[in-house]
């Protein structure tokens, strides 16, 4: 049963074939014998979740038929949830427990689903390989000598490996597509501003956005039915009507115009990957769409101009970490400055650190323009690339990743890592919506298609990666290192 | 050699809202610590800002009443620095496009004749906590209860020459505030705080010399005295040889002098950017225009409205406009009281020197404008005299009863009743014949005596009038 | 653009973090990595570009002047390393 995807444990659900309280229990054993492999989750909540499930099934009992009632998840820990630590991946927050929910977390808790623990992360979301976690790293499910991508690797690992139903993670260069495409899986970022980031624990604030990782784009549609919405509570929140996702999943793709932008399948792509997404086009042609090479001539500036936002924002958003309302504190601080400086030196982590030096630096006096300012200029060419090319096209597809999952340990330096999201990031600073979804096995690796929307086009992508999953059944592969029941 | 000073003061009100800039906690005044810091303000990690529409009403207004250009697009920014009493390591505040942009406050100068000031602009942000020095086993504790209260900062230009000039903007920039009821604007509470930029220039030279920002000056006449003394400062170091270093100093009232702060000023570099938690805010015409419907009468506006209406004096309608509970409670003796020129009188002379007596705010004080009124409503109508209505005004201060009740326990009443009069006025001309025959031989002056006479006899209450005429009628 | 070691240092120290001696020098090398990468920005002449600093091109909403957090103080301050009389600890602030 734990294998299924979200609708289908919906429909057995209601059909009263499993209960909540049971399909929890499956879970949670499998949490117990596989986490200590896959180190996906940081913190299990064994008690909570039986509980929760057993109130969705009395639910259930009374008439409740909300289609994610008693569905067990799991959240990023990157979400604050009342009374269980949220640690952000880091030991500055090893012992936090926020006194609110974050509203994703509210909505799934209205929603009737069942929280089953908090997955590992990337320190801060700073990551593409789950290696910076303070918790340790994560562990690829289809070769647990490769990474899961990141940052939200746990929450990918989990999904794949069947330690939950569906989770949610955060994506702010890639950290929901990459681990997605990682670890043979759906994973989706909404439109910057569709879904709250209030209780989300900010990285860079201006490209952070939640959304669902899981195992079909109808899955992601039920997940976004619950997630995307205003929220009052945060500024940045669009207040834009919500529509039903489901809706429109089974649109025909015929006349559907697809871009592949050439800047995507350049140097550096791998040949594998590459066969994999050219076969997934050829998937959509048949299903009547059309396919176009386009130009998004700035693309290669994108991962300079985020290096510059996203540690420029995030140098401010940690500033808050300094020992004295939360987290941790440096012991037997001689002054004030001794307390600044070796709390935050001791709480985080080298490749936080990194990206705080970098943003003060870009952010410093006389180096503002340069930096800062010039990378808001690059980001707003790359806007106008996208903008140009959906005049032209519905979507745009491509690789999520240049190549599959690589060695734990294999990128040791920081470049190079960076450059692992240099199809991904140029969405984020456009704000717009991206998905990645399982397009082959190369060599028994999962590989990922890239799939870009406009602005809010959340339904228009659903639609075109469930069609393609109607068609294709790399998105029900799972790993063969795993063994399907506990 | 001739020195001239520059000045521009950078002064910061409170806006008087009920919730702060970004958060619902409460911004009240004197609570326990850390009671109104809730998880925005305490920088709780994911916790999100959501601008108080009430606080951008409030800047408007204050842009509006200095004629300044209003922001159509004001865009938040964060300046980063690290401090204890500011929690999420950065404040929130407004750099390239504040919500007032250039604005002008015209000031009266000594010499009674006007000077514009200018002002460059006025800018939203938030307030930091506070850092308590009592000894906690050698350690500072931190209340963020003021943390997030909303600020508008109010920078002028270094149009101030000399520290008279500087008070002088002061006050009317806390007149229009408290016309505009956007701040308490109460100095010693911090609701209003003022920094002070000076400089000294050899005269007729027009390049700045270097300039010290004084923090911590909590009176207006502290700004005076500190002004006064860093001026002094800094010609005494220039005229020694040395020059004057560009800091920040803290004036120390007991002492009476400005001390630099550790020079930690130098090293500061607040890394301003846009804040990407909050969006531009727009600012339209007819917003503008609704608010400028709502604009309070101003000072100026009022003091022209009060010299036409009630033919006072350019001065006197000046004094009663400072402030506008002042001029609330003149016009209000003046409707009571039926003569605004004595309700201006007594407004400015009894009421005023009772008020510097006794230290009190024109709320505090016992007689209410009704009272004062109905006091000088007596004397029109010759219930008593002038000089009786002063002992009625002082027994007033203590007896909140009725002013007509007041007159009649005391017997203070005016004497009108003719035969009365007549009689006094009998025993006046039978007791100085000398001063008598004066009259009659033209020495006019003499009746001020004679009426005296009467007024003592008649303790007070006779109506002089009523004797004068009566006194001519009976010698001539 | 390189980097030299005091220009890290001051860096630091405006980031608040500690960096040991033997820091220094990977810190330095790392960031100075970084920096190259992001000066590739600089090929792309952006003159006449205007600046974005954020996705939504949308306005502020504003929220009603109400008070709505109440007093959650012995709550907050058990999240608190040092706390005493409803103060947060410090070592001495010194102005």
């Amino acid at each position: 049963m734990i294998e299924k995807t979200v609708a289908e444990l919906s429909a057995a659900l209601a059909a009263g074939e499993i209960s909540s309280v049971e399909l929890t229990q499956a879970y949670l054993d499998r949490i117990a014998h596989y986490n200590k492999t896959l180190n996906a989750y940081i913190t299990v909540c064994n008690d909570s979740a039986l509980a929760q499930a057993k109130a969705a099934d009395a639910a259930r009992a009374k008439g409740d038929t909300s289609p994610l009632l008693g569905i067990p998840l799991a959240h990023k820990d990157i979400f604050c949830t009342t009374g269980v630590r949220t640690t952000c991946g880091s030991r500055m927050l090893n012992n936090f427990i926020a006194p609110y929910d974050a509203t994703v977390v509210e909505r799934f808790n209205a929603a009737g689903a069942v929280m089953l623990g908090k997955t590992n992360m990337d320190e801060f979301a700073m990551g593409s390989s789950n290696e910076t976690s303070y918790f340790g790293p994560v562990r690829n499910p289809w070769d647990t000598e490769k990474v899961p991508g990141g940052s939200s690797g746990g929450s990918a690992a989990a999904v794949a490996a069947d330690l939950c139903a569906m989770a949610t993670g955060t994506d702010t260069g890639g950290s929901i597509r990459q681990p997605a495409a990682f670890c043979g899986i759906t994973g989706f970022k909404p439109s910057y501003g569709r879904v709250s980031r209030w209780g989300m624990i900010a990285f860079a604030s201006s490209l952070d956005q939640a959304g669902p990782i899981c195992k079909s784009a109808e899955d992601a549609a039920l997940m976004m039915n619950v997630m995307a919405g205003l929220d009052e509570k945060d500024s940045t929140s669009i207040d834009l009507p919500v529509e039903d996702y489901t809706a429109t999943l089974n649109d025909s793709l015929e006349g559907l115009r697809i871009g592949i932008p050439r800047q995507h399948f350049a140097e550096g792509l791998s040949p594998e990957v590459e066969q994999s997404i050219r076969d997934g086009l050829a998937v959509f042609e048949k299903l009547g769409a059309t396919i176009k090479e386009i130009d998004l001539p700035n693309n290669h500036l994108s991962v300079s101009a985020y290096y510059v936002v996203a540690p420029a924002e995030a140098s401010a958003n940690l500033s808050r970490y300094d020992g004295v309302r939360y987290g941790y504190r440096c012991e037997d601080p001689v002054d004030l400055e001794d307390m600044y400086k070796r709390t935050r030196s001791e709480g985080f982590g080298a490749e936080v650190k990194r990206r705080i030096m970098v943003g003060t630096y870009a952010l410093s006096a006389g180096f503002y323009d340069a930096y800062y300012r010039k990378a808001q200029r690059i980001r707003r060419l790359i806007k106008n690339d996208f903008s140009s090319a959906f005049k032209e096209v519905d979507v745009i597809i491509g690789p999520t990743s240049p190549h599959t999952a690589f060695g734990l340990g294999a990128k040791s330096d920081p470049v190079a890592m960076y450059l692992e999201d240099i199809y991904t990031i140029a969405v984020n600073l456009a704000g717009l919506p991206g998905m990645s979804i399982p397009a082959g096995l190369p060599g028994g690796m999962p590989t990922g298609m890239h799939i870009v929307g406009n602005d809010f086009a959340e339904a228009k992508l659903l639609n075109v990666a469930h069609q393609f999953q109607l068609n294709t059944d790399w998105h029900t592969r799972r790993p063969a290192a795993l063994g399907k029941e506990a | 050699m001739e020195w001239e000073t520059v000045i521009g003061l950078e002064v910061h009100v409170q806006l008087s809202t009920k919730s702060k800039l970004f958060s619902g906690s409460s911004t009240k005044f004197g609570a326990e610590p850390n009671t109104q810091a809730n998880i925005y303000d305490l920088a709780l990690p994911g916790t999100l800002p959501v601008l108080n529409k009430e606080v951008v009403k409030k800047a408007v207004m204050f842009g509006l009443a200095i004629g300044a250009e209003i922001g159509k697009r004001s865009i938040f920014d964060r300046k980063n620095y690290f401090y204890p009493d500011l929690p999420k390591g950065y404040q929130t505040s407004q750099l390239d496009f504040p919500t007032v942009g250039k604005g002008t406050l015209t000031i009266m100068l000594e010499d009674g004749s006007e000077k514009v000031v200018g002002v460059t602009r006025a800018h939203i942000e938030e307030d930091a906590g506070k850092s308590l020095h009592e000894d906690f086993h050698g350690m500072s504790g931190i209340d963020l209860n003021r943390a997030g209260t909303p600020l508008l900062e109010i920078v002028s230009e270094p149009d101030l020459r000399n520290a008279k000039e500087a008070v002088a903007y002061l006050k009317k920039l806390h007149s229009i505030i408290r016309y505009l009821d956007i701040s308490d604007a109460i100095m010693a509470q911090g609701s209003m705080r003022c920094d002070a930029n000076v400089s000294i220039r050899p005269k007729g030279e027009s390049k700045f010399g270097t300039r010290t920002e004084i923090k911590n000056i909590n009176s207006f006449r502290f700004v005076e005295k500190a002004i006064n003394y860093e001026v002094q400062r800094q010609q005494d170091v220039i005229e020694d040889g040395g020059s004057v270093v560009q800091e920040t100093r803290l004036y120390d009232a007991d002492r009476d002098e400005t001390r630099s702060m550790r020079s930690k000023e130098v090293e500061n570099d607040y890394r301003y950017f846009p804040e990407p938690d909050l969006l531009p805010i727009e600012i339209d015409d007819s917003y503008i225009e609704a608010l400028r419907e709502q604009l309070p009468e101003l000072p100026e506006a009022k003091k022209e409205r009060f010299m036409s209406q009630y033919g006072l004096s350019d001065y006197d309608a000046g004094v009663l406009v400072v402030e506008r509970e002042m001029a609330d409670y003149f016009e209000a003796v003046a409707k009571t009281g039926g003569d605004a020129k004595m309700a201006a009188n007594w407004v400015s002379v009894e009421l005023q020197g009772l008020l510097n007596k006794e230290d009190w705010e024109i709320g505090e004080c016992p007689i209410q404008a009704d009272r004062l009124g109905t006091l000088i409503a007596r004397i029109k109508d010759n219930t008593i005299s002038g000089k009786i209505a002063k002992t009625v005004f002082e027994t007033m201060v203590e007896d909140p009863a009725g002013v007509d009740e007041i007159i009649e326990s005391k017997g203070l009443k005016q004497v009108t009743d003719t035969g009365a009069i007549e009689a006094l006025v009998d025993e006046v001309i039978a007791n100085n014949p000398d001063q008598v025959q004066q009259l009659r031989d033209g020495k006019e002056q003499v009746i001020g005596y004679l009426v005296g006479q009467a007024m003592k006899l008649s303790q007070g209450k006779a109506n002089p009038g009523q004797v004068n005429q009566l006194l001519r009628d009976k010698i001539k | 653009m390189a980097l030299d070691k005091s220009e890290v240092e001051k860096i630091a120290h405006l980031a608040r973090l500690q960096l040991s001696e033997d820091d220094v020098g990977e810190v330095t090398k790392r960031i100075t990595d970084i920096l190259a990468l992001i000066d590739q920005m600089q090929s792309v002449d952006t003159e006449n570009v205007d600046p974005l600093a954020h996705p939504l091109d949308v306005v502020q909403r504003l929220r009603e002047d109400e008070v709505t957090e109440h007093n959650q103080r012995d709550e907050l301050q058990k999240l608190a390393p040092l706390s005493e009389d409803g103060l947060f600890l410090v070592p001495k602030v010194i102005e």
